[in-house]
């Protein structure tokens, strides 16, 4: 079976989010292909996809494609696919990810299935597990066209080093106009953090801290742990912090090793954003919280003397 | 401006998840629905662009007659009229072919609808209808503005946003902060009544994936509670016990 994976990057490197979806190809066996497109990331950052699987990573390096520009995005990969003969496209779940790959589904006739969590069932047809009602719960289904795209959620895969390394072919397609139509004027994106959807911790605080200017704690925490910072709803719609870190039902939904929610009651709305998470600590000053029960570890008391004592007990143990 | 918005009808984000049937159908007993929440924002900003710009707001739901209440409220809250392609929604790919045939013809500057439905959060159907119609598709979206032939928009990228413009018409996957949620006054509620509400039938070839069953997650354990005196009790259970850190 031939496969395609679409990576992206960022800041030069291949996002681990789509390291996972070359594992994810590996793992359900067969030719692996990666395509990278944009040429702010190099030859050698791509050859590196080969130790997790790929044997082949087709490099688009058109400046224009160093943004996320949707059509030409799914132009390109749709006719990668065909030369490729790949029968499956495999990507992670992101927020060039999913657009691109509806388009390519339609440009290629394919069956897409979306927040894939576990790798096919291929005993009897092609079937997929993935997750909906925001992660309280999952459907079983089954891919019924000949090609076929999984956008895969974090952690569907585990990573695997396989010490190979994978060739890396300059690959290109003509462009039109109609695939530029939508004109990207401007980017602005934080740099050098841990970001909140590819975090394996993650540090959220709620309206329990009062304001933002109570934040350098939980930044302290987060750089401690290494992890990315979160809020929830109430908290970026006051602008305490940015939109990018509401973390919930209607915010990014995160799945990282460890969840620290800091003063956030623990809505159902919320929960829904963070019950993929492996384990959750709960900080709340009140032992009522609907929080703790979706908790695996809590503390009850004032978050304002708790956390700088965390970081502390933290740094102290290292 | 003429505007079409889809909307979905799902649960309320409280409700239990549940499923019957030898666990094929979700589970309806007690639940409430509503308007997706980010398909509320849609039509939220809809309402802006109608009041800055004029125009009219069509709203097209593909369901079957249970999910006219919710179409009601989005008459209610400022769309116009409204479309209810009669099917049940079986995947992505089928709305998305029933929302194309339906706005083939209809001549709109606009397609908005939710980044996502909060039942099976694909996030695919605005990419597959602005392919399906050849036009350009931008999600998630985060503010929108009109001038003249163009739209300019916020569209939210991992870590931060991106800033784009496009020439109508186009297809917009929506989310917060693009509008506030608004709640349909007495006057909405009472002419919603007598809005049209057109219902057709489904057309074309159908769905892409089959259910197969649905699952529940695991009962999550009990938690362990570790007294606010001694935090670094915490640290060690998360070294050697979650071994997290
Ligand atoms: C359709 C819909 C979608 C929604 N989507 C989301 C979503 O995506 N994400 C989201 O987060 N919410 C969402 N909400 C909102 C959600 O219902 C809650 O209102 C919100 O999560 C509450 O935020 P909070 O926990 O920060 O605030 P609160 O509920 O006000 O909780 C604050 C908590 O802080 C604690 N606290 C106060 N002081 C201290 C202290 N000194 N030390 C320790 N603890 C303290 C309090 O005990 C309390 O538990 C949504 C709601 C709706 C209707």
């Amino acid at each position: 079976m031939s496969i395609l994976v679409f990576v992206e990057s960022a800041e030069g490197r291949v996002k681990k989010t789509s390291i996972e979806a070359v594992a994810y190809a590996a793992a359900m066996g067969g030719d692996v292909t990666a395509i990278a497109l944009g040429n702010d990331v190099d030859s050698s950052e791509l050859e590196k996809l080969g130790n997790y699987g790929a044997s082949k990573v087709l490099h688009v390096d058109d400046e224009r494609l160093n943004q996320g520009v949707i059509q030409a995005y799914s132009s390109i990969i749709a006719k990668a696919m065909e030369d490729s003969s790949a029968e499956v496209l495999v990507l992670a779940n992101s927020s060039l990810g999913n657009p691109v790959s509806a388009r390519v589904s339609v440009k290629v006739g394919a069956s897409l299935v979306s927040n894939v969590t576990d790798l096919p069932d291929t005993s009897a047809g092609f079937k997929v597990k993935r997750s909906i009602y925001t992660g309280k719960a999952f459907a079983n289904v089954e891919l019924t066209k000949e090609k076929k795209i999984l956008a895969i959620k974090k952690n569907a895969a585990e990573i695997k080093e396989t010490g190979g390394t994978a060739t890396v072919e300059k690959y290109s397609v003509d462009l039109g106009d109609s695939d530029f139509g939508a004109k990207i004027t401007k980017t602005d994106k934080a740099t050098g953090e841990v970001l909140l959807p590819e975090a394996e911790i993650v540090v959220s605080g709620g309206r329990g801290l009062k304001g933002p200017e109570n934040w350098g704690m939980v930044e302290e925490l987060a750089k401690e742990l290494g992890a990315a910072t979160g809020c929830s709803k109430p908290v970026s719609d006051m602008d305490w912090r940015p939109h990018h870190e509401h973390v919930g039902q209607t915010g990014v939904k995160v799945s990282p090793q460890l969840y620290i929610a800091v003063g956030i009651s623990g809505a159902i709305q919320h929960l829904a954003g963070v019950n993929s998470s492996k384990y959750i600590v709960v900080i709340n000053k009140d032992p009522e919280a609907p929080f703790f029960k979706a908790a695996d570890y809590g503390i009850v008391g004032d978050a304002f003397e708790i956390v700088p004592k965390l970081t502390e007990a933290l740094r102290a143990a290292k | 401006m003429k505007i079409l918005v889809c909307i979905t009808h799902v649960p309320d984000t409280t409700s239990r998840i549940a499923f019957t049937d030898g666990d094929t159908k979700f589970d309806t007993n007690g639940v409430q629905f509503i308007i997706g929440p980010y398909d509320d924002y849609a039509l939220a900003r809809a309402v802006e662009l109608k009041e800055q710009l004029g125009g009219s707001i069509t709203v097209l739901n593909v369901g079957g007659a249970e999910t006219e209440p919710t179409i009601r409220k989005a008459l209610a809250i400022g769309a116009d009229d409204a479309i209810r392609v009669n099917a049940e929604p079986k995947d992505s790919f089928f709305v998305a072919e029933q929302i194309a045939n339906a706005a083939k013809d209809g001549g709109y500057d606009l397609i908005l609808m939710g980044r996502e439905s909060i039942d099976f959060n694909g996030g695919m159907v605005h990419g597959m209808v602005g392919e399906l119609l050849g036009l350009p598709s931008i999600s998630p979206v985060m503010t929108l503005d009109i001038e003249g032939d163009t739209a300019k928009m916020a569209r939210e990228i991992e870590g931060g946003k991106e800033y784009l413009e496009v020439k109508l018409p186009f297809v917009a996957g929506c989310q917060e902060p693009i509008a506030e949620w608004k709640i349909p006054n007495m006057r909405g509620i009472m002419s919603a009544r007598t809005k049209p509400l057109n219902v057709v039938e489904p057309s074309g070839n159908g769905e892409n994936t089959k259910l197969e069953k649905y699952e529940l997650p695991p009962a999550k354990g009990d938690v362990k509670m570790i007294d606010a005196e001694n935090v670094g009790e915490l640290v060690s259970l998360l070294k050697n016990e979650a071994k997290v850190i």
